[in-house]
C-alpha cells in the first residue's frame, strides 16, 4: 500500500444559511481512488475547480471525507486521535509565501514547527541545520524572511515543512506568484528533496513545464480523477488536455502541431532535445534550398 | 495623446540608512492605443512604476505627463486621473466585498458621483465586456471561481471607463483556460476599442502572444524597451537578469545552432510551426507572422 491512499472518496461542501440550515450542496471531491507511492513525485493538474486544493486538504487532514477514506501512511484521516501524526507525515506548502511565514529571522521561522511538536531544543536546532541545507538556504539563516525574494521565501516555508521530518509534502501552487527565477528555484529544491531526501512530493500547479520531470500525472476534472500516466503518457493526449481547460509546454505542442502536419515528430515530446534529435535530421535531409 | 515619463525617480527611504531607488531616470512615452508588456523580476520596479502612473505613488524626481498635462504641477487634478488610467492589482478579487456581482461592479462608477442609471449601464457594459451575462449579476462574488472572480473584479476597473487599463499578474493562480479567457479579453479590448493595455507578467509566453512592445524592469532602471521579437533576442540578457525568453525562442536558438537557418525573430509557436513546415516545403498558411509585433 501507498504512502497516500484514497478510496471512493467524497467531499462536498455544505452551505448553511443564517439558521444553520443547508442551503446548497457542493460536491468537490467525486469518487477518488487512489493510491501515491512512496518516494514518488506526483503532480496533480486540473482547471480551478477541479477539486485539487481539496483534495491536498484531505491528505493533510485539514478536511475530513464526506464519505469514503483517506488513509495516509495506513492512518485514516478521520482518526482524530491521529491527526498530528498525519500532519508529522504530511506537511503542506501553500500559494502565497508571505501568508505562511511567521519568524522573525529565518531560522527562527524553520524552527517554529518542531517547538510546537515538543522536540527538544538541541534537536529543533539540528532539524532548522538540515532543513536550511536541504533546500540550499543556510546563508540566509539570520536574514529576515521579509528581505528575501518570493523564491527564498517560499524555500524557507519548505524548510519549515522539512523541520517536521515529514515523509511527503503537498505543494498547494507553490510557484504561481513568482518570477521565472523564483520558479525554478523551487522547482529544483523540491527534486532535490525528492531525489536526496527520499521525501514523496505531490505538487499541484497549473504550469505544464514544472510537470515534465515528475514520475507520475494525474489530471483531476470535477473532482474526479481522469487522467493518471507518465507525463510523456499524458502530455501526447492534447487534445485530451485542452478539454480539460489544460495546456501542454510549448515544446510539446510544437511537437504535437509537426507531427500532425506530417512531419516525422513523436507527440508527447517533453524537452528541447528530444524534439531537436528527433527534427534536425529531418530538416536537414529535407529542407528546400533557396 | 499618451503617458510620457520623464527621468522618473523614485527612491524609498530617502535620506535614511535603507535609502533604495526603486525607479532611477525611467524615460518612456506610450502612445493611445499600444498593448505594452511590462516585465522583470520580483523588485525590478515594475509595480512601483505603475503605481506611479495613475498617481497611487508620486516621483522622487522627474516628471509624468498625461495627455501633454504634468500630474505633479498644482492643482491637477489627480481623481480624474484615476478613472482614466484604471489599474488592476495583483489578486484583484481579494478586493471584491458586495453582496452581489452588479454592486460591486457599481462601486467604481457610483464614487465617480454619476447618477444612477449611468452607473447601472456602465456596469452591464463592464460585465459583458469580460463576458459575465445578466445571470451572475445577482450573485454573490464570493461563489464564483477564481477565473470568474478576476473578472469581476476587472469589470469594476472597466466601469469606470478608463482610456488606460493596467493590469499587474492579471493571470497568477489562473488554469490555462482561465489564463487564455482573460487575456482574450484584453486583447479584443484594445483591438475593438482602441485601449490602451499595459500588462505587468511573469508568463513570457503570454507576452509574446499578445504585447506589440516590451518594456524590460532592472534594478529600477528600464533595460529594454522594444518589440518583443527584438528583446527575446536577447535572451540571454533577460535570463542574467532572472527573465527568460519563451520556449519557442530557445528551439529556434537551438535549430540555428544545428546549422538551420531559421528566422530567430519567432516567438510563438504557430509561427515556429509554420516557419518549419515551410522550410521542408509543407504550407500551411493558417497563420501569417504578426506583422507589427
Amino acid at each position: 500500500m501507498g504512502i497516500i491512499k484514497a478510496v471512493n472518496l467524497i467531499f462536498d461542501y455544505i452551505k448553511r444559511d443564517e439558521d444553520e440550515q443547508i442551503e446548497g450542496v457542493d460536491r468537490a471531491i467525486d469518487g477518488l481512488s487512489l493510491d501515491i507511492q512512496e518516494g514518488s513525485f506526483v503532480a496533480i493538474l486540473g482547471h480551478n475547480g477541479s477539486g485539487k486544493s481539496t483534495f491536498a486538504k484531505q491528505v493533510n487532514g485539514i478536511l475530513a471525507p464526506t464519505e469514503g477514506t483517506v488513509l495516509i501512511s495506513g492512518m485514516d484521516t478521520r482518526d482524530e486521535g491521529h491527526i498530528w501524526d498525519i500532519r508529522k507525515t504530511a506537511g503542506m506548502v501553500f500559494q502565497n509565501p508571505d501568508n505562511q511565514i511567521i519568524g522573525n529571522i529565518v531560522e527562527e521561522d524553520v524552527g517554529f514547527g518542531p517547538e510546537n511538536l515538543g522536540v527538544p531544543t538541541e534537536e529543533i536546532w539540528k532539524r532548522v541545520d538540515e532543513s536550511l541545507e536541504a533546500v540550499g538556504m543556510t546563508a540566509y539563516r539570520l536574514k529576515s524572511p521579509n528581505k528575501l525574494s518570493g523564491g527564498q521565501k517560499q524555500r524557507v516555508a519548505i524548510a519549515g515543512v522539512m523541520a517536521m521530518r515529514p515523509k511527503c509534502i503537498i505543494l498547494d501552487e507553490p510557484t504561481a506568484m513568482l518570477d521565472p527565477n523564483g520558479r525554478k528555484e523551487v522547482i529544483r529544491t523540491v527534486h532535490e528533496l525528492n531525489r536526496r531526501e527520499k521525501i514523496t512530493v505531490l505538487l499541484i500547479t497549473h504550469y505544464m513545464e514544472e510537470v515534465v520531470d515528475a514520475d507520475r500525472v494525474i489530471v483531476m476534472d470535477d473532482g474526479k480523477l481522469v487522467m493518471d500516466g507518465t507525463p510523456r503518457e499524458i502530455f501526447s493526449r492534447v487534445r485530451e488536455l485542452k478539454q480539460y481547460r489544460l495546456d501542454v509546454p510549448q515544446v510539446t505542442e510544437l511537437a504535437y502541431e509537426l507531427a500532425e502536419a506530417g512531419l516525422p515528430v513523436s507527440r508527447g515530446i517533453l524537452t528541447m532535445d528530444e524534439l531537436l534529435s528527433q527534427l534536425v535530421p529531418y530538416m536537414k535531409e529535407h529542407r528546400i534550398c533557396r | 495623446m499618451s503617458i510620457k515619463a520623464v527621468n522618473l525617480t523614485h527612491i524609498y527611504g530617502e535620506g535614511t540608512a535603507f535609502e533604495q531607488y526603486a525607479l532611477r531616470d525611467v524615460n518612456f512615452e506610450i502612445e493611445d492605443g499600444q498593448f505594452i508588456g511590462l516585465i522583470g523580476h520580483t523588485g525590478s520596479g515594475k509595480s512601483t512604476l505603475i503605481q506611479h502612473l495613475n498617481g497611487l505613488l508620486k516621483a522622487t524626481s522627474g516628471e509624468l505627463y498625461y495627455n501633454g498635462e504634468n500630474i505633479y504641477a498644482p492643482g491637477y487634478d489627480m481623481k480624474a486621473l484615476r478613472s482614466k488610467v484604471g489599474l488592476v492589482f495583483q489578486y484583484p478579487e481579494h478586493q471584491l466585498f458586495e453582496v452581489d456581482v452588479f454592486s460591486d461592479v457599481c462601486f467604481g462608477p457610483k464614487n465617480q458621483g454619476l447618477k444612477k442609471e449611468e452607473v447601472e449601464e456602465r456596469a452591464r457594459k463592464a460585465l459583458e465586456l469580460v463576458g459575465l451575462d445578466e445571470s451572475f449579476y445577482a450573485q454573490s462574488p464570493f461563489e464564483l471561481s477564481g477565473g470568474q472572480k478576476r473578472r469581476v473584479a476587472i469589470a469594476g476597473v472597466l466601469a469606470m471607463d478608463p482610456e488606460v487599463l493596467i493590469l499587474d499578474e492579471p493571470t497568477a493562480g489562473l488554469d490555462p483556460k482561465g489564463r487564455d479567457e482573460i487575456l482574450g479579453q484584453l486583447e479584443r479590448l484594445h483591438r475593438d476599442r482602441g485601449m490602451t493595455i499595459i500588462l505587468v507578467s511573469h508568463s513570457m509566453e503570454d507576452i509574446a502572444r499578445y504585447a506589440d512592445r516590451l518594456i524590460v524592469m532592472n534594478h529600477g532602471e528600464k533595460v529594454f524597451d522594444d518589440t518583443p521579437r527584438n528583446v527575446f533576442r536577447s535572451y540571454k540578457e533577460l535570463e542574467s537578469m532572472g527573465l527568460a525568453a519563451p520556449q519557442v525562442t530557445y528551439i529556434v536558438q537551438a535549430l540555428r545552432r544545428e546549422g538551420i537557418p531559421i528566422d530567430d525573430s519567432l516567438i510563438t509557436v504557430e509561427e515556429a510551426r509554420d516557419a518549419i513546415l515551410s522550410m521542408v516545403g509543407l504550407k500551411t498558411g493558417r497563420t501569417e507572422k504578426k506583422q507589427n509585433a
